[in-house]
């Protein structure tokens, strides 16, 4: 690692005040160590925001506060999210160990960065690690790059599987920055690539996550179905995130996020038009994957990733509309 | 105001933190404590040789600053038990063969004693067919739930008999177990 100084932040107004002079946040660490030990990020000064009270799930209306120091492990075991929004313990669940969860945060988690291989090693040339070096896995070894969201820049994918339930769930994330707050609706916080893969979110400079809202129950049924490569602590190759409601044999409402597919969690609204109000059948379910995947394309490696989106759509529609 | 110099309890002992903020937890467990049954790995998250339990919860020493453990009651395998005093999950790891070269034991040992909370705090894992519920301690469940601790040796299966078998004699044992 490279020699930094650290400060310890005791409330979020510290936080944000070291924030505005240039420091970096750390709450769990699990990735920005890691980072920081491969000399990927190497930050000057950080500030600890472990201890700033942040650390609260409460209420919020019909809905609930997830503070952003909530552990994952802590989220995911709440009675709360257990019971209204399975979805979300299920997400976390499927990703990381035990070990990962009981550090790793709500709002590091959503700031957790691409597992592409050339991201991490320093000898590749890689635009989001370093703006303009080129991407080497567009001919390289993309099997777990992204096939859809992708740019001549970048098409590496955000990894996580927490963000994908939020997504789903509508969640909005909570902010405090020089500016004032910001509510962003987590559909709109990941940033596509474009020409500027360096940033992975909307988060501007000095800008702090302070919590995760999440709206009213749905009462709808709610899946994480997780395709990996080893049945457990993997990240996924692909990844649906289904919260769902029937009615008189219909599918009434519908929300649809999928992991691991984009270069962001992924949401279309195009999708869950064509499964509103019709009854479910394989031909439905495949219709929903057409227009889901229509403007996906492969990298070579990554091809394997559109039939494979495809079917788990398809698997997980099956098993949210069974009576 | 004079404040404290940073200091965690590991094993129960009080013990400065290094001034070095680059320092991680398990390197400070190791060269400067001394405490050298964890083990470093991979060095990157993903073996779990470096479990160690932080306010009773399991973490990856490996991916933590010792800095930003002040006040914290940390529990390495040397506080779980010793050579002339195993801890029942040490005991069984010997009855039941859970290792060959031992090198990823003391993180098993460490993330299997959280387990263990886990389940009787009532957590799910990816395995439970409703988070909601309580979950029931199968096979399934422990093996899930041990996914974070690498064994290239192959122990598992011993590994997980060890687990069933503590979990069998509390359940059976009338009183807390000791």
């Amino acid at each position: 690692m490279k020699p930094f100084a650290l400060d310890h932040a005791a409330s979020p107004d510290a936080a944000l005040a070291a924030l505005g002079k240039g420091a970096t946040a750390i709450a769990g660490g699990t990735n920005l160590i890691d980072l920081m030990k491969l000399q990927i990020a190497t930050p000057e000064r950080l500030v600890s925001i472990r201890r700033t009270g942040l650390d609260r799930i409460a209420p919020d209306g019909d809905g609930l506060r997830i503070g952003a120091l909530v552990t994952n492990a802590d989220c995911a075991a709440d009675p709360r999210v257990r019971q209204d929004w399975p979805l979300l313990s299920q997400a976390i669940l499927a990703g990381a160990s035990p070990q990962l969860r009981n550090r790793a945060t709500t709002g590091g988690n959503l700031c957790q960065r691409t597992r592409c291989g050339y991201f991490y090693d320093t000898t590749q040339a890689c635009n989001k690690r370093e703006a303009g070096s080129g991407c080497a896995a567009r001919d390289g070894f993309n099997r777990i790059h992204a096939v859809l969201g992708t740019s001549d820049a970048c098409i590496a994918t955000y990894p996580g599987d927490m963000a994908v339930a939020l997504l789903a769930l509508d969640a909005v994330v909570l902010t405090q920055g020089p500016y004032g707050p910001r509510q962003i609706p987590l559909a709109m916080f990941h940033r596509e690539p474009g020409d500027d893969p360096t940033r992975d979110n909307v988060l501007q400079p000095g800008e702090l996550i302070t919590a995760v809202r999440l709206p009213a129950p749905t009462g709808g049924r709610q899946i994480y179905r997780k395709v990996r490569d080893r049945a457990s602590y993997a990240f996924a190759l692909v990844s649906v995130a289904v919260d769902l409601t029937m009615e008189e044999g219909r599918i009434a409402r519908c929300a649809l996020a999928f992991g691991s597919l984009g270069t962001v969690p992924w949401r279309d609204p195009a999708v869950e038009e064509v499964l509103i109000g019709q009854e479910p059948s394989p031909a439905l379910f495949a219709r929903a994957a057409e227009v889901l995947l229509h403007h996906a394309r492969g990298f070579g490696a990554n091809d394997f990733k559109i039939p494979l989106a495809a079917r788990a759509l398809a698997a997980t529609l099956a098993q949210a509309t069974k009576v | 105001m004079a404040s404290l110099p940073p200091t965690a309890h590991v094993n129960g002992l009080p013990q400065a933190l290094p001034d070095d903020p680059r320092r991680t937890l398990l390197d400070w467990l190791r060269h400067d404590l001394g405490l050298t049954g964890t083990k470093k790995g991979c060095d990157h998250g993903q073996c779990g040789a470096c479990t160690v339990l932080v306010d009773g919860r399991r973490i990856n020493s490996c991916l933590s600053l010792a800095a930003l453990h002040d006040g914290d009651h940390i529990e390495t395998i040397e506080g779980i038990g010793q050579p002339e005093a195993l801890a029942p999950l040490q005991r069984a790891f010997v009855t039941h063969d859970g290792f060959q070269c031992g090198y990823c034991t003391p993180g098993q040992i460490c993330s299997a004693t959280a387990l263990m909370a886990e389940l009787k705090a009532g957590w799910p894992s990816a395995v439970s067919a409703d988070v909601a519920a309580r979950p029931n301690p199968t096979r399934e469940e422990l093996r899930e739930r041990m996914s974070g601790n690498l064994c290239r040796c192959g122990a598992y299966s011993n590994i997980i008999a060890a687990l069933e078998e503590v979990i069998a004699n509390e359940t059976t044992e009338t009183g807390a177990p000791a």
